[in-house]
Order: C-alpha cells, then sequence, then structure tokens
C-alpha cells in the first residue's frame, strides 16, 4: 500500500530530486516505482488514495505517543494526507534533530521546545510562517499568550505555532502556611521571606522551600528576570549575569540558604512527593506536569492541602516566570508545505488542544481552549492560566541551553557556599563569553 | 601488494581519512554555526587544547576516569584471575557451566543490564542495601549520592568486564605445563608457593596482554556512566569520553570534541607504552 501511494505521488518524486540521492538508489527507486506503478494501475488503487501525501512529524516522548491519537480524525477530514508520525525520546531529541539536518534527513514538520528555535531558525532549517499565518483563516496571533508568542518570533519572523505551554508556579501546602498565619500564597517577595522564615521560626515546617540545585537551573533563573535582568548584554554576546540586577536576584537566592529556610543538600531527597507530604518543605517551584503528579502521588489526607499560585514579585505584584512549552514547526526542506500547515492548524484547534491537555496533561496554547470546563474547573491551572500572562522570554541564541547548564552550576556553589555570589557571578560570565566568542565574531567581526 | 589493495583502501577511507580529519578539526572551531555554513569554521591553532586545559569539567573528567581506571582495573584484573584459578581447581565441577555462567555478563547488552543494576542499587528498595542493612549498613543512596557513585559505576563495571578477562587467564594458566607443578611439589613446595612462584611468573606475558588491554578500555570509559547517570550527580561520574559526547553531540562543538579526543589518545599511548618498559624493566 505505501508503494502505491508513493509511486503515483507526484510529490514524493520532486521531494527525492530535491535532495539529492546517489544516483544507483535513484535508479534503483525509480525502477521499483515504475512497478509498482504498474502493479497498482493494475490492481487498480482507487484514485483518492494514489494521491496521499505523507507527512512525516517528529514528536517527542510522551506527546509523540498521544498526538497519534488525534491523528485518525486529521486524516478522516483531509483523506488525501497522511500523517505518519514518529516518536523520539526527550533525552535523545536535540542530537537527533542536529545529525538529522548534518544529514539532511529531518522530516516535514516537528515539534520544537521554543528555547530549541532559534538554534533550528539559525541553521536555516526552519521554514518562516507569517505567510502561512496571513493567508490561515483560523489562527491568530492574538490567540496566544503574548509571552509564549514572543519566544517563536526571531528577528521578528515567526518560525513556529505555539502547540502547548509551560511556566513555573509555586506549588504549596495550604495547611502549613494557614499555621503560620498565611490563608493565600505570598504574593510580594516580602511576604515570601515573611511566610519562609514563619515556617522554619515555628517548625511547622523542616524547610520553608525547596530549591533543587542539583538538577534545576529555573529557579535563580526566574529570580534574576523578576529582577529584570537582561542575562545577556551588547547584543547577546556577553554575559550580564555581574550586572547589579542579576547579582541581586543571586543575593536574595543565597539569602533563602544562608537563613535555613531551603535545604542545600538537595540530593538527599529522593522523592520529593514523600518529602513534600512529610513536611520536609512547604513550597515548591514547579510546572504544569507536577499537578497530575501531586494529585496521583501525595497520599489521599492531603489532598485538600496542597495548592498552586502565581509567583510572588520583588515589586509586590505577580513576578515573572519562564515562558516554556513546544511549537510546532515546518522543516524548509519539506516538499509538504501546504499538508504540514494543515496539520499545525488542526492541532492549534481548541478542542484539539483540549483533548491533547486530557492525554497528556499539557497546558493547551490557545487561550480559547481554557474557557473549557476541563480547565476552568481545575483550580491548580488557574494559577498557571494567570502566570501564563506574566512571562519573559530568555535570550534567543543558540548557546543558551548551555549557559543555563553554567547558571545551574553556578547556582549550586552559592548555595553550597563554595563561593561568594560576586565571585560566582564573575566566573559565570567568564565561561559565558568564552561560549559567546564564535556568536561575537559573526556579529561583530564581519 | 595488489592484493592488499582492496584491504588498503579500505582501511584508508574508513580508518586513517576520518583519524586526519578529526585531527584537522581540533585545530579549528567547527561548532553549531559551522554546521549551517561552513565559512563559520575558522582555524584556530592551539587554541581548543588550551581552552581545554583551563576547563575545570575537562579535569573532573580526567580525575573520574583515573579514579575508575586506578581502582577498577586492578580490581578487574584480580577477579579475574581468582575466576580462572577457581575454575582450574581440579575441586571444581561443572565448569563450564560456571565457566559461561561467569562469561555471560560480557555478551549481554549493557542497557539490559544497567536496568537490572539501577534496581540493585535503588535507595529503598534496592537488593544491595536490603542485603548491606543486615549488617546494619544505613541505606546509601547509590547513584544519587556523588561520593557513591563512582564505586557503583566501578562495580558494575567489573562485574560485567571480569569474564572476557577470565577466559583469558584460563588460557594462560593451561599454557602452564604441569611438570613445573609436579617438580615444585617433589621440591617440596606448597600451594602458595607453587603460586607465587610457577603460576605468577609463567602467567606475566597473559598479564601484561590483560592490563594494557583493560587500560585502553577502562580509559574509553563511556556507555556505564551514560546510561546509569548520564555523568551525575554533580558531574561525579563524567568521564572523558562522556564529556567528548556532551560537547561534540550535545552542544556541537567538534572541533572541541576532536581536541579531546586526541588528548585521550596521547594519554592512552603513555601509559601503555609505559606500562609495557615497567613490565621488561622488572623483567619477569
Amino acid at each position: 500500500m505505501i508503494g502505491c501511494r508513493r509511486g503515483v505521488s507526484g510529490a514524493t518524486i520532486a521531494g527525492m530530486v530535491k535532495h539529492p540521492s546517489p544516483g544507483l538508489l535513484l535508479w534503483r527507486r525509480s525502477g521499483v516505482v515504475l512497478l509498482l506503478a504498474l502493479v497498482a494501475l493494475v490492481a487498480g488503487c482507487s484514485p483518492q488514495r494514489e494521491s496521499r501525501t505523507l507527512v512525516r512529524f517528529w514528536a517527542m516522548g510522551v506527546e509523540g505517543e498521544n498526538v497519534q491519537k488525534l491523528m485518525p480524525e486529521f486524516e478522516r477530514r483531509n483523506p488525501t494526507i497522511e500523517v505518519q508520525v514518529q516518536m523520539i525520546p526527550w533525552n535523545a531529541a536535540h542530537e537527533k534533530l542536529l545529525t538529522g539536518y548534518a544529514g539532511s534527513s529531518l522530516p516535514d514538520m516537528c515539534q520544537l521546545g521554543n528555547t530549541w528555535i532559534p538554534e533550528m531558525a539559525m541553521l536555516d532549517a526552519l521554514e518562516p510562517l507569517d505567510p502561512w499565518m496571513k493567508r490561515s483563516s483560523s489562527l491568530r496571533d492574538s490567540s496566544y499568550f503574548p509571552g509564549i508568542w514572543s519566544t517563536n518570533l526571531i528577528d521578528s519572523l515567526l518560525y513556529g505555532v505555539p502547540w502547548y505551554v509551560d511556566t513555573r508556579v509555586l506549588f504549596y501546602r495550604s495547611d502549613l502556611l494557614a499555621k503560620v498565619g498565611y490563608r493565600k500564597a505570598p504574593v510580594s517577595w516580602e511576604e515570601w521571606f515573611d511566610v519562609s522564615a514563619k515556617l522554619k521560626g515555628s517548625g511547622a515546617a523542616d524547610y520553608a522551600i525547596l530549591f533543587p540545585t542539583a538538577n534545576e537551573f529555573a529557579p535563580p533563573l526566574i529570580l534574576g528576570l523578576q529582577k529584570k535582568s537582561s542575562l545577556l548584554k551588547d547584543g547577546d554576546t556577553y554575559g550580564n549575569f555581574s550586572g547589579r540586577e542579576f547579582t541581586d536576584a543571586m543575593r536574595v537566592f543565597h539569602s533563602f540558604f544562608r537563613n535555613g529556610w531551603a535545604p542545600v543538600k538537595t540530593t538527599q531527597i529522593v522523592n520529593i512527593y514523600q518529602s513534600f507530604s512529610a513536611g520536609l518543605f512547604a513550597m515548591y517551584i514547579s510546572g504544569p506536569w507536577n499537578i497530575g503528579e501531586f494529585s496521583r502521588r501525595l497520599p489521599p489526607e492531603l489532598q485538600d492541602k496542597w495548592m498552586t499560585a502565581p509567583l510572588p514579585g520583588p515589586d509586590g505584584n505577580i513576578g515573572v516566570s519562564l515562558a516554556g512549552g513546544s511549537s510546532l514547526v515546518m522543516f524548509r526542506g519539506s516538499a509538504q508545505k501546504a499538508a504540514v500547515w494543515k496539520v499545525i492548524e488542526y492541532l492549534s484547534e481548541p478542542e484539539q488542544q483540549l483533548q491533547f491537555y486530557r492525554y497528556t496533561g499539557n497546558l493547551p496554547a490557545r487561550v480559547e481552549a481554557w474557557r473549557d470546563s476541563a480547565l476552568a474547573s481545575n483550580t491548580y491551572a488557574a494559577a498557571f492560566f494567570t502566570q501564563l500572562n506574566h512571562v519573559t522570554a530568555t535570550p534567543k541564541v543558540p548557546e543558551w541551553e548551555q549557559i543555563a547548564q553554567k547558571l545551574r552550576e553556578s547556582s549550586e556553589l552559592v548555595a553550597m557556599d563554595q563561593l561568594s555570589v560576586e565571585d560566582a557571578m564573575a566566573a559565570l560570565d567568564r565561561s559565558v563569553d568564552v561560549m559567546l566568542e564564535k556568536r561575537r565574531w559573526m556579529v561583530h567581526g564581519k | 601488494m595488489f592484493f592488499l589493495t582492496p584491504a588498503l583502501a579500505a582501511i584508508g577511507v574508513f580508518f586513517f581519512v576520518p583519524v586526519i580529519a578529526a585531527f584537522v578539526m581540533s585545530f579549528t572551531d567547527f561548532d553549531i554555526y559551522s554546521l549551517g555554513k561552513i565559512q563559520y569554521a575558522r582555524f584556530i591553532g592551539l587554541r581548543n587544547y588550551l581552552q581545554l586545559v583551563e576547563d575545570p569539567l575537562f579535569w573532573k573528567a580526567l580525575r573520574n576516569t583515573l579514579y575508575f581506571l586506578v581502582v577498577g582495573g586492578p580490581l578487574s584484573i584480580a577477579v579475574s584471575l581468582a575466576a580462572a584459578l577457581m575454575l582450574q581447581a581440579k575441586l571444581v565441577r561443572f565448569t563450564s557451566f560456571f565457566r559461561t555462567a561467569l562469561f555471560a555478563p560480557v555478551v549481554t547488552t549493557l542497557v539490559a543490564v544497567s536496568v537490572v543494576w539501577r534496581f540493585v542499587y535503588h535507595p529503598r528498595y534496592g537488593l544491595l542495601n536490603y542485603a548491606l542493612s543486615f549488617v546494619g549498613v544505613s541505606p546509601v543512596d547509590w547513584l544519587g549520592d556523588p561520593q557513591w557513585a563512582m564505586p557503583a559505576i566501578i562495580l558494575m563495571a567489573v562485574w560485567k568486564n571480569f569474564g572476557y578477562n577470565m577466559i583469558i587467564f584460563i588460557a594462560g594458566l593451561q599454557n602452564i605445563p604441569p611438570q613445573l607443578y609436579e617438580a615444585a611439589a617433589i621440591d617440596g613446595a606448597g600451594r602458595w608457593q607453587q603460586f607465587t612462584m610457577i603460576t605468577i611468573p609463567m602467567l606475566a606475558p597473559t598479564t601484561l596482554f590483560i592490563s594494557i588491554i583493560t587500560m585502553i578500555g577502562y580509559f574509553q570509559l563511556f556507555a556505564e556512566p551514560y546510561v546509569m547517570t548520564q555523568g551525575g550527580p554533580l558531574n561525579s561520574t563524567l568521564s572523558i569520553v562522556l564529556l567528548m559526547y556532551q560537547q561534540g553531540f550535545r552542544w556541537w562543538n567538534m572541533g572541541y570534541s576532536a581536541a579531546l579526543a586526541f588528548v585521550l589518545f596521547v594519554f592512552i599511548l603513555v601509559a601503555s607504552v609505559l606500562q609495557s618498559r615497567l613490565q621488561k624493566r622488572f623483567g619477569t
């Protein structure tokens, strides 16, 4: 059946010519193609099937597993398109994309974490989507959270359509906070410090908050964003971590450890759900996947004793958080761009977004989808909706992942008191400047 | 010469060309930008190598690798020798069964093995902590504690690899003429004397071969930490090859990664030469 489809599809053959394959293979393939076409004619394939175009779609981990369930409906509506979803494990995804690019074997479309967009855009692997957006009857940029939308723009060109969104909010034990007089989560930094001191001082919890410095860069990064640090400077060619804003944020981060509000040795905490239940800590900054995990893993008697809230901010208002999530992108080398765009439009429909949320727990990118009862009635998701209107993008440079990892290492050193805040930030800037040397050469040098 | 041409051509294309290409690459800053446009690659002389010397991660990886080598290597050889001696002992029955059983880990895929070992090392439900609880040792988070992660990796690697060396030792043992033992017994040598005066010296060439092969293999530690710990916690199981992989394929710093590869090559070369010199001098 596949041969039948491929054999007569003009688009596939055009695609083969565009990606030059070894002559022998091409010859052999066209031989096979001819033969199959003949067989197809004789066997009398239905004309509909003959013209089906194949869209190869890479999706990661759980998303890949679940997006497949949405595809039969798409194929029913678009009988001429077949979507082939290939699952890529998350921890191999980045390597796979780069080697796919190097070996020109990228698919037609892909799910891309929005911090990876700058890298793939720089490689010129992605198709700018502005013309497609303009012609679209169903997609508007106003249907998306502005902070998330902007992560898909590189030099004001659109490279991805947000698929699902991700940010960090405060998870907390409402019963423990109530014990020290907080009926609601802290809104400002002042309240946050106050509740931390009280939680620790009264012994309501062993520690006020958990910052897993051994594997997460998000908390110190968020504090820096809340202090309005630019993170990088001079057209994103130098580190700006030793600048005043980030240093201030890092001092605040350090004070949580210095005051004993946060545990320094986090590797001892093997299971955060157990520790959270046992009252080892009362607050935790985390993402949407933990709504599901907390509901599943916390004991039943604690189920009405935890809540989520937007992050506290330095100026007394809601603080900003990370603009995470995944977007749907179209690869420049694809020969089926119109079909790819149809898939993107389909997956962006509010109904499909909601269905995907039900399967995976991933929060929908389309604001319209949030009005549905499933999400509107979820009290834990409400904090995320509020937070998603207060998110800031991180610098759009390919080196960002690497820089964020370095930031995590530095924050760990600060937490363990192995370096002072100033020394750690100066050292961080030095290594970031080394990473950005190439970028400086490309931006300034030419 | 004519008949060798196909083989030589294959070696040339698939071995020498990549090695030379990698060597040239180690003097460039080939990275993610160069992947898009090759013009963005520059010759930078020795800068990769200089940067490497200043990189704390490189030293950390080198220390970890040496730790693994110095502790794991001799341990692995000792275990192999002990197993070989036991299998050669006349008292043991079912030797072919045990030989197969002890060799089995070598041919098992590492990914399957590491899944099992992750259960063994589990801090709460693991077999190892359960066994240790009988002698009053409180639970250890084997793979999560920076101090214990490397010993845990060593233990698993030794278990996984000793069978191979054991087979070679068995071959070596079978090559020792039995007359030597008979003569020694007549001269009144005990078991221990026979072992130190006959078995050990007669095994010297085998041991040299095994120690060089083991060292080369252990220098290239990669799969165990890659599957079990990803180099963590706190980079305590980051090996040189794992660092090379991360730099090369995760961050696509190919030039830097190639420089690392050649530094590792020099280390292995020097260590191999040194080892064979030492063995010659202390003339066995």
